[in-house]
């Protein structure tokens, strides 16, 4: 399952570690997602918590096939590191004129990592149009201590995602970003594939870091999203800072001085 | 009659600051609003809904952090209730 090859950059990284999600359209090939529409008619194989992903999903497996795509596997394995294990995959499907949406949550229940996440693979095997429930998601959602649909109340927030993409679109996301399947307004059925990968190794540089010195990345850390309220965003910077520090095994690596500033005790130990 | 209600989440604490999340429930049943159904807000800010004649009937009090949680970020903070009656 290993690859070196299609590896995220520092600065795709540091995108994902400020939005919580890495989106890649159309990168499955139009015969897979065929055979995908095939599988998901179907029940799908039974695969225990925590199962390494070569035994989850043999050789020859669809599942196998989707995750050898090599955006796809350059991507998780970046993110997640070699070798990780599948915690649940599930076919998620939101029916022709059903009504109504899934309340805004984070999935499983609050998970309180500050240096190692999950990430969940959702597979859009057709093209997903405006009126047909494509998933809604929170950029910058995924840093937030909040409980599964404890954010059931929040309807809209500005600067929302309410997918659109081509056939064949995988998105990798954080355990923690705030989701929801929306209401399909049309005649058709809106499928999405979903796996979580559970990480096996400490989650340090797993990606191609040649470029961890670009300023690109302190931008990418800093960047704002419209639905926080501008004091908390402050807050998701230096919560940003942190886990950029675990991820790059660098304690002292901080932007425009937030995480430094608030340390600084000269002559104080306790 | 029957309750229209209006939650408003805003920039700051203030009534006039920037509208940056929001939810309608409508008890009169004209109409079924639900998750993800619109990326314009109804209003801009808060006040603005004032004058087009929302009641205000609830607004979030300012809760310090709780000691060691300082930099934990949660739900949002700023969170404004309204409602007419139709």
């Amino acid at each position: 399952m290993a690859t070196t090859e299609h590896l995220l950059t520092s600065v795709e990284m540091a995108r994902f570690v400020a939005s919580g999600f890495h989106r890649m359209d159309a990168v499955v090939p139009p015969d897979l997602n065929e055979r995908a529409l095939a599988e998901f008619e179907g029940p799908l194989p039974r695969v225990a918590y925590g199962t390494p992903v070569a035994k989850a999903f043999p050789e020859g497996s669809f599942a196998r096939a989707l995750l050898e795509v090599p955006a796809v596997a350059g991507a998780l394995r970046s993110l997640v590191g070699p070798d990780p294990e599948v915690d649940h995959h599930f076919v998620h499907v939101r029916e022709p004129h059903e009504g109504s949406a899934q309340p805004l949550h984070a999935d499983a229940i609050i998970d309180t990592r500050a240096d190692a996440f999950d990430v969940q693979l959702m597979y859009y095997p057709h093209e997903v149009t405006g009126d047909m429930g494509g998933t809604l998601s929170v950029p910058g959602s995924h840093l937030r201590r909040t409980n599964e649909s404890d954010t059931g109340r929040y309807q809209n927030l500005r600067g929302q995602s309410r997918l659109t993409c081509p056939a064949g679109t995988v998105v990798l996301l954080h355990h923690g970003i705030w989701h929801g399947g929306r209401r399909n307004d049309s005649g058709t059925r809106r499928y999405m594939y979903k796996i979580r990968f559970n990480p096996t190794v400490p989650q340090v540089r797993t990606w191609d870091a040649a470029d961890l010195d670009d300023p690109a990345v302190a931008a990418e850390l800093s960047r704002q999203f419209p639905w926080y309220e501008t004091a908390t965003g402050r807050l998701e910077v230096y919560n940003r800072v942190r886990l950029w520090r675990a991820l790059t095994g660098n304690a002292a690596f901080d932007i425009d001085h937030w995480a430094t500033r608030v340390a600084n005790r000269p002559g104080r130990s306790a | 009659m029957k309750q229209q209600v209006l939650v408003l989440y805003l920039n700051t604490s203030a009534l006039d600051a920037d509208v940056v999340g929001w939810a309608f429930y409508d008890g009169t049943g004209r109409t079924s609003p639900t998750t993800g159904d619109g990326d314009v807000p109804p209003y801009g800010t808060g006040a603005e809904a004032l004058r087009d004649g929302w009641r205000l009937f609830q607004a979030s009090q300012l809760v310090p952090p709780y000691p060691g949680h300082e930099y934990d970020t949660s739900f949002l903070k700023h969170e404004f209730w309204f409602e007419k009656l139709v």
